[in-house]
């Protein structure tokens, strides 16, 4: 691959799901490239960019964008954000939702499941307290790939013991072979469905807790302040946001603050909120 | 400094243990079975025990019965590490009050993952 060829790659990627890749990363590409050059039988990665330039095989593309994304992800991620979730947020929201009694979740960036199965397991551990209550999980990620393992939610050995407890493994998972696949009464709990952040997601809804984590870290500047903009937009009152613990919204966007002494757990920042209709009233109030 | 004891016949494994609990700040104390395990433990209670099933003389299961009966025996956390990588197994041994429990084989990452999942670091 030249180097033109490589900085094809790189925006070709930038612009198709905000991907940065350092120029540092070429060797990176190349090795993550060559099991879909082989795939689609091209020769070389030059043909390969070669290919992407011509646009004639727009899968080619998918699968560039999808092979050079990061999918890497394990139960109970961080730990700590799944703690803020059972004794703050959810406290939080069952108070706030007396009424509705509905509460919706959404996991941007999931990967092969394991976040939004974390959630699910953490929800069935706290039945008593949300008895009568609706709450739906929405797992969204730009890769069809990682979304169709996340789906069968079959993983291995490996990945069983990266963050999830042995009484939790025993209790929500079924051995198949070498393999573990989560008991059908959490599979139901997610719903997943495709999605680029960089697109328009209004019509996913609102959300009253959304984990946007180890995404945003890809991103430039300028992607991660639109995310999270958008993202707020989608956030009704009394909600909150978990951000990565390499993320902030602090220096990128005054729509959310930092909750004090819940690292990495983000609320919507009322005096900023956008609210077209009271700011109409406002103008015509002052006309 | 927190103590484990490392149970398992294979020498191999306990040394493979060895370097990556001391790696996590452990000191370290080696067992070949479980009757030695329990000697182990009537001089001195470790505060976490990594634990082999299989073994010749006493089995890792039964170490942690007779351990559990013993005088302040309820005090170490014991994560079992074994190639027994079956639900009923898992489940006897938690039933027998093991804390964690790692399928074989086994790395750095799970060893650390499963240690702090019990709140040893
Ligand atoms: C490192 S994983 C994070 C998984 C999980 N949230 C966690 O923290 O463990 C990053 C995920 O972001 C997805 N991703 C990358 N760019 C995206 C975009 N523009 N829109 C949606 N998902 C994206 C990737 O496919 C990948 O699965």
């Amino acid at each position: 691959m030249t180097p033109h060829d490589f900085d094809y790659l790189r925006k070709l990627l930038r612009e198709r799901s905000g991907l940065v890749l350092s120029a540092e990363k070429q060797y990176l590409a190349e090795s993550r490239l060559v099991p879909v050059a082989r795939r689609h039988s091209i020769a070389t990665l030059g043909d390969l960019v070669g290919k992407l330039r011509s646009g004639e095989n727009s899968s080619l593309a998918t699968d560039v964008v999808e092979a050079m994304a990061t999918n890497e992800t394990f139960f109970f991620r961080d730990k700590v954000p799944f703690e803020h979730f059972t004794q703050t947020v959810m406290p939080a929201l069952i108070a706030a939702r007396a009424r509705e009694k509905h509460i919706r979740i959404w996991c941007t960036a999931a990967s092969t499941g394991q976040e939004p199965y974390s959630l699910a397991m953490a929800i069935r551990g706290m039945n008593a307290a949300l008895a009568g209550f609706r709450i739906e999980i929405v797992a969204t990620d730009i890769s069809a790939e990682v979304l169709a393992r996340a789906k069968a939610g079959i993983y291995s050995q490996f990945e069983v013991q990266r963050g999830l407890p042995i009484q939790l493994l025993v209790r929500f998972f079924s051995q198949v072979g070498e393999t573990w696949q989560i008991a059908p009464e959490i599979r139901d709990m997610v719903q997943f469905r495709s999605l680029n952040l960089l697109k328009d997601f209004s019509p996913l809804g609102t959300f009253d807790m959304v984990f946007c984590r180890n995404v945003l870290i890809y991103f430039d500047q300028e992607t991660k302040i639109d995310v999270l903009n958008r993202i707020a937009r989608q956030m009704p009152e009394q909600s909150f946001l978990a951000l990565g613990a390499a993320e902030t919204v602090v220096g990128l966007t005054d729509a959310f603050k930092p909750m004090t002494d819940r690292r990495g757990l983000y609320i919507p920042n009322a005096a900023k909120r956008v609210t077209p209709p009271s700011n109409i009233l406002k103008f015509a109030l002052k006309a | 400094m927190k103590t484990c004891l490392v149970v398992d016949d294979s020498s191999v494994i306990r040394k493979v243990a060895r370097r990556i609990l001391e790696g996590l700040d452990f000191k370290i104390e080696e067992a070949e079975d479980g009757e030695q395990a329990l000697t182990a433990c009537k001089r001195q209670l470790p505060e976490a025990i990594l634990l082999d099933w299989n073994m010749p003389k006493m089995d890792g299961f039964e170490f942690l019965r007779m351990l559990r009966r013993m005088p302040g025996g309820d005090g170490p956390k014991v994560v079992f590490c074994t190639t027994e990588n079956d639900v009923a197994h898992i489940a006897r041994a938690l039933h027998a009050g093991a804390n964690e429990y790692i399928m074989k084989p086994f790395d750095k990452e799970i060893v650390e993952a499963k240690f702090q999942e019990v709140g040893l670091i």
